[in-house]
């Protein structure tokens, strides 16, 4: 049974929100972080809470921590120690692998987030803009009052229009494929598969190789946590249409190459399911939208490339394993939308997104390192990722297509990664834990005294 | 040019990737690697003339031979059933042998595939549970008990006994097992339409 009064939200449930606020924070000593944290946390709701109240909410509030963080609210050594590699690392430890090289590399991004000082986000999602202003306000004041706790930087989240359907700044509609867990009450749209056991997702329960296993400790700290990747992604909306433009003579010839890139049209229809034309009804209708399979329906690619973004972020029935790489994501676009006859006008625009899972290594990493970065993807040689793949101008993009394929070379980036982190969501319980928890070395105490199970202060009951 | 003996990590001029047509062997430095670039889980060793791979030696426990030697007939019966089971794995070849030194046994695990084994390592711990392939490396001495569910812990038992190559060669160099089983299908099939325009 899923603990939905524990849980954040922001794992289970999609907020009407059409504006937002990432906010990186630092903190200067333990007191301040832990001042910080009790004073956030009356903000921040369950899954229950959410399911409850959404349709009167005006705002939903999720916290998350570096382990750079976790030490600095005082998790003891012992218990910092029993967390992942990967996660103890962090995403700057492991850009190589992750494809953050050359324009991508840390060393470039914005925001201080390659600081091991960056301990903690706040994310907020509002429902209009005059909820964000005054949430953005009130979070001033609690700052003000916690000593030490500063701001690293902010990114401001708007959607992009028009606002009937989520899309990013390319055009392309989003929220189309996500995986549903066992005992949430959703259901799976036809063609996503079966629901997964909520372990690959949320920590302290089975997932689909068994019981939960090498969860950090204590159990309070793990359970009903999660792992967020944070990807802030560039897109390069003028590059991307003079590419279309490039590859295609008239307006028909661009959407299908647009789609090609992607495996969708940019209305959301599989080209599976539509291969020749667009058909907005169908990328519309959730029913259909995502009713398909590689290996039956098109094995070689003609209707999908076989490098097309949503062939590789989620090969279906042709790969291996699929159930213990699946993905929650989460986010938002941001900077102002390009006008579709406007040049490129050098604003930094894109995603700033979240990927969910209880792994990083198996999950986020995974995904990033082979499914968005191999080269040899599917035997392709010499590609990548045409959409987020770290591109450098020296791989290709093939469309299979009788008799001969079409073969672009020397692709473009259309995206940069402009700074990411990876951070530990805990459970309201963990985060009321974190509220109290100290160092036995400091305290004096054994580790397992410091641990609180009582709500503190003006916690919502 | 000087009469400077080259770095060990450069890498030497071979045939390039995709050129099968060019026998090719590769000497590889002690470390396994040319330039250390990590994977998930740790270096990435490189893709030689004769594709990726890995010889895995390692003591087995005392009076496990047997067992051993009997998995081996469990083996070939579960592909015989299902010659699509290690599809995943990318393989060419598997060699597995047992040796004595001393009075002690050793197993050697050698495999020639075309993915990078870093990628795809949990796909590879699932199907050796999947298909007992457990219960071999369970006979060996220091494999981890818990290696199911901490791949980490499997991955570093098998760096550990890694013995990288010093040189692999390839008599067509970089072809992987599908572009193989691509190029006899395509021989059947023009013989077939040899055949049939008879």
């Amino acid at each position: 049974m899923l603990e939905f009064d524990d849980i954040q939200h922001i794992l289970l449930t999609r907020t009407p929100a059409l504006t937002g606020r990432y906010e990186f924070l630092s903190f200067g000593s333990r007191a301040g972080g832990q001042a910080w944290l009790s004073g956030i946390l009356e903000t921040v709701r369950s899954v229950a809470d959410v399911r409850a109240s959404v349709d009167q909410d005006k705002r939903w509030v999720t916290v998350a921590f570096t382990w750079n963080g976790l030490r600095a609210l005082g998790v003891p050594e012992a218990s910092l120690a029993t967390f992942p590699e990967e996660f103890k690392q962090g995403m700057v430890a492991r850009a190589e692998m992750l494809g953050d090289t050359g324009v991508n590399h840390p060393d470039h991004w914005v925001g201080d987030l390659a600081s091991p000082g960056l301990h903690a986000i706040v994310i907020l999602f509002a429902r209009n803009a005059e909820e964000h202003k005054r949430c953005i306000s009130a979070h001033r004041k609690l700052l003000a009052q916690c000593e030490g706790v500063k701001v690293l930087s902010s990114l401001d989240l708007e959607a992009t229009p028009p606002f009937d359907y989520a899309h990013d700044h390319f055009g392309y509609r989003d929220r189309l494929s996500q995986p549903v867990m066992e005992g949430s009450g959703e259901e799976p749209t036809p063609g996503s598969g079966a629901p997964l056991k909520p372990g690959e997702f949320i920590l302290g329960y089975p997932d689909e190789d068994g019981p939960p296993a090498n969860l950090p400790q204590p159990e309070i700290l793990a359970r009903n946590g999660s792992y967020l990747a944070y990807r802030r992604l560039q897109e390069h909306v003028g590059a991307f249409r003079d590419f279309l433009r490039q590859h295609g003579q008239t307006p028909e010839e661009q959407e299908f190459i647009a789609a090609k890139l992607m495996g969708r049209w940019r209305s959301g229809a599989p080209l599976v399911l539509a291969p020749d034309q667009d058909d907005p009804a169908l990328g519309a209708d959730m029913q259909r939208n995502n009713d398909f399979n590689y290996k039956e329906m098109d094995p070689h690619g003609y209707a999908i490339p076989l490098g097309a973004h949503c062939r590789r972020m989620n090969p279906r029935d042709t790969a291996a394993n699929m159930n213990r790489r699946r993905m929650i994501r989460r986010g938002a676009t941001y900077g102002p939308p390009l006008p579709e006859e406007a040049p490129e006008d050098g604003v930094e625009r894109g995603i700033a997104a979240f990927v969910i899972c209880a792994s990083l290594i198996r999950q986020f990493e995974f995904a990033q390192n082979v499914w968005i970065n191999d080269p040899n993807f599917h035997e392709l040689g010499n590609e990548r990722d045409p959409i987020i793949g770290t591109q450098d101008g020296t791989f290709e993009f093939k469309i299979p297509r009788r008799p001969i394929r079409k073969k672009i070379t020397g692709l473009p980036a259309f995206t940069t990664v402009r700074g990411g982190a990876y951070f530990f969501l805990p459970g309201l319980k963990a985060l009321r834990y974190l509220t109290t928890v100290c160092r036995a070395e400091e305290a004096g105490l054994q580790v397992a005294e410091s641990i609180s199970l009582q709500p503190q202060g003006s916690a919502k009951s | 040019m000087t009469a400077t003996a080259k770095p060990a990590a450069s890498k030497p001029a071979v045939a390039k990737q995709g050129d099968w047509t060019k026998p090719a062997a590769m000497a590889i430095p002690k470390e396994g690697f040319f330039k250390l670039e990590q994977g998930r889980y740790g270096p990435i060793f490189p893709k030689t003339p004769a594709c990726y791979g890995f010889t895995i030696i390692a003591k087995i426990k005392p009076g496990r031979e047997q067992a051993i030697r009997e998995y081996g007939k469990k083996i070939e019966d579960t592909i015989a059933a299902l010659p699509d089971g290690l599809a995943v794995l990318k393989l060419h070849y598997l060699r597995w042998v047992l040796f004595d030194i001393g009075k002690d046994t050793y197993f050697m695990y050698q495999g020639i595939f075309d993915t990078d084994f870093d990628k795809y390592t949990e796909d590879a711990v699932a199907l050796f549970s999947k298909y007992g392939i457990n219960t071999v490396f369970e006979n060996l001495e220091g494999f981890p008990e818990d290696w199911k569910t901490n791949p980490a812990a499997f991955v570093k038992f098998a760096r550990e006994h890694q013995c990288p190559s010093f040189l692999e060669y390839g008599e067509y160099p970089y072809v992987s097992a599908d572009e193989i089983k691509k190029a006899l299908k395509l021989k059947a099939a023009f013989s077939d339409m040899l055949d049939q325009m008879q």
